[in-house]
């Protein structure tokens, strides 16, 4: 009975599918130069030092799924990356930063379907979740019986978040109406699990395009929507990011329903993940500075966290052998 | 706050820039300033005044007001070792450019601390944007003092030249100032603000050490009257200013008729246009570089929103959500979007304006202010109509008002109906659209999809009331430069020998010709015009104030359709008006020889005529404007816009040959004009209305109004729908001219006959009547899609 209660609540701040509104993306203009002018500026603007920048390094650290999406991934390597989602940091370092009471755990670990029961086995307890990449990634080209399927089957191995890819030949070629459809499929398919969209952005073309494909993509129920696979030659950027950003925060004016976004390939400095973090707080505010409706998707980026925070504790520069591998 | 409260509440920490260094090297002064002059700073125990931090209230240093000796010194030091920068040739300038640019670069964030310790302005602005905006400076100008000698082959320097720059931008005004000044060969005499001279000191301080030779470049310290002293000085050879309307109009009115050489940038009400189709949150971001960049303190500003009325309510709300993320507060921080008010005065003139609107109208975000020091929030003022005096007046302040429009043409009035015209910025994703409402805002500088962007390379400044003259480009190098004299090879016009008249024939009454009509003089007189040889050759009207009135009417009504006519129309028809005078050229000749004696003179007077309007009809389809090589991904065009209406008064030298190539000029350019023939030979002018009605000359373009200059030209000097001023006569009228155009601050040049008589003769003088005809306006399109 409470159960339930908390499920619908879950549910009822979860952002539905809608029905396909051609006028929400009919409009829709993104300037080049203007965003890009915006994005170079940003981290003038804003400056993350002392406490604060310890604090947000541990707070990134919290948003990161942790991932491993390679071929010559096997169950050993996953169990380790989840030991290492479970305990990011070194104890002894949390401690001197004052930090050792609160439990930090990365935000999830992100695998291939067949990896999916190892982690979840690995991290059964921690309460941190595992996210399948799933529908054909990276390309999305298998048949679409297959990829509805495929969510289907990592869904029912535990997966809490599917990170789906979607056509971007739909994309390219205008197609939104099939976008959508195919996008609510996924949806329907992922059932009490949340959907991540992946829009692939470095192969839609133009900024204009990322903000239209953001828009159908949350129309068709997404939970979050994520800028790469990892894979594509231009992954997460800070335009893509001000232009999905943008998107997320119309599409809240416009039904009152948080999307979340996930930034995802090439962000593995600290630094980086500071920026994003004020991105954030800047253009969406406070309430999507938490892993509920922010991810990193990196392998490296936690790393150098590491490093800083270590130096924040110790006063000196960190070395990467310091820290356990994930 | 420690690391879990930040864990939790995820604010900023303090970011704040050390001012330790920047105060160090107050100290090694003992915080006491004053000029520099001869490349030393002169301690003197005169009367000192306080520069003071605003964001604090508290005192940084005691800088000495010059005195009228000190004035006199630097000006003397200036001219003393001005023949040696000059003479010592562009390419020794080049390097002394360089090495200031070097300078700027070693000791940018001295330099960049300083300037917001003094003026307020956020670290991150004078840190990213004035600095390297500087060092930028220096580094073109070395270029064109490496180029003058080769590419400006028929310019020379000026001289000394005193230059007064504002508190908003101190080191960037120095730098647009001195920079050009210095490549061009000219000695400087530099007022910076009482508010902010530090580091022009500072900047004075380490040239010296770069190798800047002592004299090229002095400071002179004080308020507005040690400014005013300088530019009125009698050994200044130019004289340029950054500043308000209000003083502009005094500096044109106090150096008027003394033929110093001058250049105004000045105030601006500056329109901020936003489409339906535009990119609505980056013209929200854009509004953000627009009127909260430098707390509003920027002459250029965007202060003017003119949205499309179809989303003004979408686009306040998104701008609204904006301003609530801005963060006021101490400059030296780096999160810090909007810092200090230059000084307590101008935080409260500020607030003076704003409220002449009722507080509920003005919205400003919930959020904090810091309590003590010049702050104010962020303001918005919307629906706000033409009429209001906020959308009229420059508020220089964090303040921007708002309107809204129904279509591109109205969106164009709309940005139009102001004194002022110095930049516009227009928001569009439709090329067609955005570039046609760029074309039709007056303005100086028009940022399409972009603002405030800035560069060496790219003319900065105003029209009408914004001033006049460019910084940056080699527009600006020819605001630093003048021609080099030329040999006059003119003769006035003299009775030599008595020619019989003409024979009488019927009675031919000489009108005014206005709108493409022959009008009879408002006043109702004529007056007797005698020959050479002391018989009548005729009459001609007496024109008043009222008759050029409806001159310049004509003239302000034809001059859309004439620009509209295209460069090509315009020369075939400059072309057509040649045939026509060439085919009279025997009558023409008589009434010349006819007023002079001297029939050689005339005919070749009429010859001279014809080949001035083959040659600036040849000039209308090739005075190319240019494209800039700005550090952006993007055009900036630097496009030759016709100046508007142009009042002329004409040399009695050349009656005939005076007015068709003033007017030959003038037109080519897409410009209208009011020509007032000398006095005493007004026929040949006259004589010209059937020429000009034969040659497919649209009515209105060319208007002539018969008269006495010494009537018609303040009239025409002081109109405020003329916007610039020909005086090719008389030289005494130079000074009342000049006054009486200070109100409008309509560009007056006050020139020999020869400058209008040789017009068509060399490419100086060609280039100097073109360069009158026409202002630069630079439109930055920045480009690019991608993902």
């Amino acid at each position: 009975m409470k159960q339930d209660s908390r499920i619908s609540a879950e549910e009822a701040s979860r952002n539905p599918i809608a029905a396909f509104d051609p006028d929400r993306i009919s409009g829709l203009q993104a300037n080049t130069s203007a965003i890009e002018r915006r994005a170079a500026t940003l981290p003038g603007r804003r400056s993350v030092k002392g406490a604060a920048q310890a604090a947000w390094l541990m707070r990134a650290i919290t948003m990161i799924d942790l991932t491993t999406l390679a071929g010559d991934d096997t169950p050993g390597r996953v169990r380790r990356l989840c030991a290492k989602a479970r305990r990011p940091v070194r104890a002894d370092i949390l401690a001197a930063l004052g930090m050792g009471d609160v439990p930090i755990t990365t935000g999830a670990v992100c695998v291939y379907h067949e990896m999916v029961p190892v982690a979840v086995a690995a991290l059964e307890g921690s309460g941190i979740p595992v996210a399948a990449v799933s529908t054909g990634f990276p390309a999305g080209l298998s048949p679409l019986p297959l990829r509805i399927a495929e969510i289907h089957e990592s869904v029912a191995a535990g997966a809490a978040e599917i990170d789906i890819v979607i056509s971007r030949r739909h994309v390219l070629t205008g197609d939104w109406e099939r976008l959508h459809d195919e996008l609510c499929q996924f949806r329907e398919a992922c059932g009490p699990a949340h959907m991540k969209a992946i829009l692939a952005t470095g192969e839609l073309g133009s900024l204009r395009a990322v903000a239209q494909a953001s828009h159908v993509a949350m129309m068709a129920g997404a939970d979050f929507i994520k800028t790469s696979t990892g894979k594509e030659s231009v992954n997460a950027t800070l335009p893509v990011s001000l232009v999905m950003l943008r998107a997320i925060r119309d599409h809240h004016r416009l039904t009152g329903y948080r999307v979340g976004y996930k930034p995802a390939g090439g962000i593995s400095k600290a630094k980086d993940s500071l920026v994003y973090l004020s991105l954030i707080k800047e253009e969406l505010g406070q309430h999507w500075l938490s892993p509920d409706l922010f991810r990193f998707g990196a392998s490296s980026l936690l790393g150098d966290i590491e490093r800083q925070l270590e130096h924040h504790a110790a006063g000196a520069y960190s070395a990467a052998h310091r820290h356990p591998m994930g | 706050m420690g690391i879990k409260e930040y864990f939790d509440s995820m604010d900023y920490a303090p970011a704040p820039e050390s001012p330790a260094e920047a105060l160090a090297w107050l100290d090694t002064h003992d915080r006491r300033f004053g000029p520099v002059i001869g490349g030393a700073m002169q301690a003197s125990a005169d009367e000192r005044f306080p520069s003071t931090n605003p964001a604090t209230g508290e005192p940084l240093a005691e800088i000495t007001v010059t005195t009228k000796a000190g004035i006199d010194a630097a000006i003397a030091a200036a001219r003393a070792a001005q023949p040696d920068w000059e003479n010592g040739g562009g390419p020794a300038r080049a390097r002394v450019l360089y090495a200031l640019a070097r300078m700027v670069q070693r000791h940018a964030r001295l330099f960049a601390v300083l300037e917001t310790l003094d003026g307020g302005k956020p670290i991150r602005e004078s840190r990213d944007i004035d600095i390297p905006l500087v060092a930028r400076h220096f580094y073109y100008h070395a270029g064109m003092a490496q180029l003058i000698g080769s590419e400006m082959p028929d310019r020379r320097a000026h001289g000394v030249c005193a230059q007064v720059i504002p508190w908003n931008f101190p080191l960037l005004m120095l730098s647009w100032k001195v920079a050009p000044a210095l490549a061009a060969g000219n000695t400087v005499v530099l007022k910076p603000a009482e508010q902010t001279s530090l580091t022009a000191l500072l900047f004075a301080e380490l040239a010296h050490k770069a190798g800047l030779p002592p004299g090229v470049l002095n400071l002179v310290t004080g308020a507005g009257d040690v400014g005013a002293a300088l530019v009125a000085h009698p050994d200044v050879d130019k004289v340029a200013f950054t500043g308000s309307t209000e003083v502009g109009r005094a500096i044109r009115t106090a150096t008027a008729g003394q033929g110093k050489a001058l250049t105004l940038e000045l105030g601006g009400k500056s329109p901020y246009i936003v489409c339906a189709d535009a990119d609505l949150d980056s013209a929200v971001e854009g509004l953000v570089d627009a009127i909260w960049f430098n707390q509003g303190e920027v002459c250029c500003a965007g202060s003017r929103l003119i949205v499309q009325e179809c989303i003004a309510e979408d686009f306040s709300a998104r701008l609204r959500a904006r301003m609530a993320r801005l963060r006021v507060g101490d400059p030296l921080d780096k999160c810090t979007d909007i810092g200090a008010m230059v000084s307590p005065e101008q935080r409260d003139r500020v607030r003076a304006m704003v409220a002449q609107v009722a507080p509920d109208a003005v919205h400003s975000p919930d959020i904090d202010l810091p309590e003590a020091g010049c702050f104010l929030p962020p303001m918005l003022i919307d629906g706000l109509d033409a009429a209001h005096p906020l959308m009229q007046e420059e508020i220089f302040g964090p303040v921007l008002v708002s309107t809204t429009f129904r279509t591109p043409a109205e969106a164009a009035a709309l940005a139009n109906n102001t004194r002022y015209g110095l930049a516009a910025t227009v928001w569009s994703e439709n090329l067609n659209l955005a570039l046609d409402i760029a074309r039709q805002v007056r303005a100086g500088v028009v940022w399409v999809n972009a603002t405030n962007l800035f560069d060496a390379a790219a003319g900065f400044g105003g029209v009408r009331e914004s001033g006049f003259g460019r910084e940056g480009g080699w527009e600006g190098m020819t605001a630093y430069t003048r021609a080099r004299e030329i040999p006059s090879a003119s003769q006035p016009a003299e009775a030599t020998a008595a020619v019989p008249a003409p024979t009488a024939a019927i009675d031919r009454t000489a009108k005014l010709y206005i709108g493409g009509k022959q009008a009879r003089p408002d006043g109702g007189y004529s007056t007797p015009v005698v020959g050479a040889d002391g018989t009548s050759l005729g009459d001609a009207g007496v024109g008043n104030r009222k008759d050029i009135r409806n001159a310049v009417e004509a003239a302000r009504k034809a001059q859309p359709g004439w620009v509209d006519a295209t460069a090509h129309l315009r020369a075939q028809i400059l072309y057509f008006i040649a045939e026509n005078l060439s085919a009279r050229a025997a009558e023409f000749t008589a009434r010349l020889t006819a007023m002079s004696g001297d029939a050689e003179t005339a005919a070749a007077e009429v010859e001279a005529a014809c080949d001035a309007l083959f040659t600036f009809a040849a000039w209308a389809d090739k005075r190319d404007g240019a494209v800039k090589p700005v550090p952006l991904r993007g055009l900036a065009l630097a496009l030759r816009e016709p100046v508007g209406v142009i009042g002329v008064l004409c040399p009695e030298a050349a009656p005939l040959l005076g007015p068709v190539t003033a007017l030959a000029a003038a037109a080519a350019m897409g410009n209208t004009c009011v020509l007032v023939p000398s006095e005493r030979h007004p026929l040949a002018a006259t004589d010209l209305y059937q020429v000009l009605d034969t040659s497919d000359l649209p009515g209105g373009v060319v208007n002539i109004v018969t008269g006495s200059a010494e009537t018609l030209g303040p009239v025409l000097a002081e109109h405020m729908d003329v916007d610039a001023l020909w005086s090719f006569g008389d030289d005494g009228l130079a000074a009342e001219l000049e006054t009486r155009s200070a109100g409008s601050l309509k560009r007056c040049w006050v020139a020999a006959p020869d400058a209008v008589m040789q017009g068509a003769g060399t490419a100086p003088a060609q280039h100097a009547l073109l360069d009158a005809a026409t202002e630069i306006k630079t439109v930055w399109v920045p480009y690019g899609e991608g993902a």
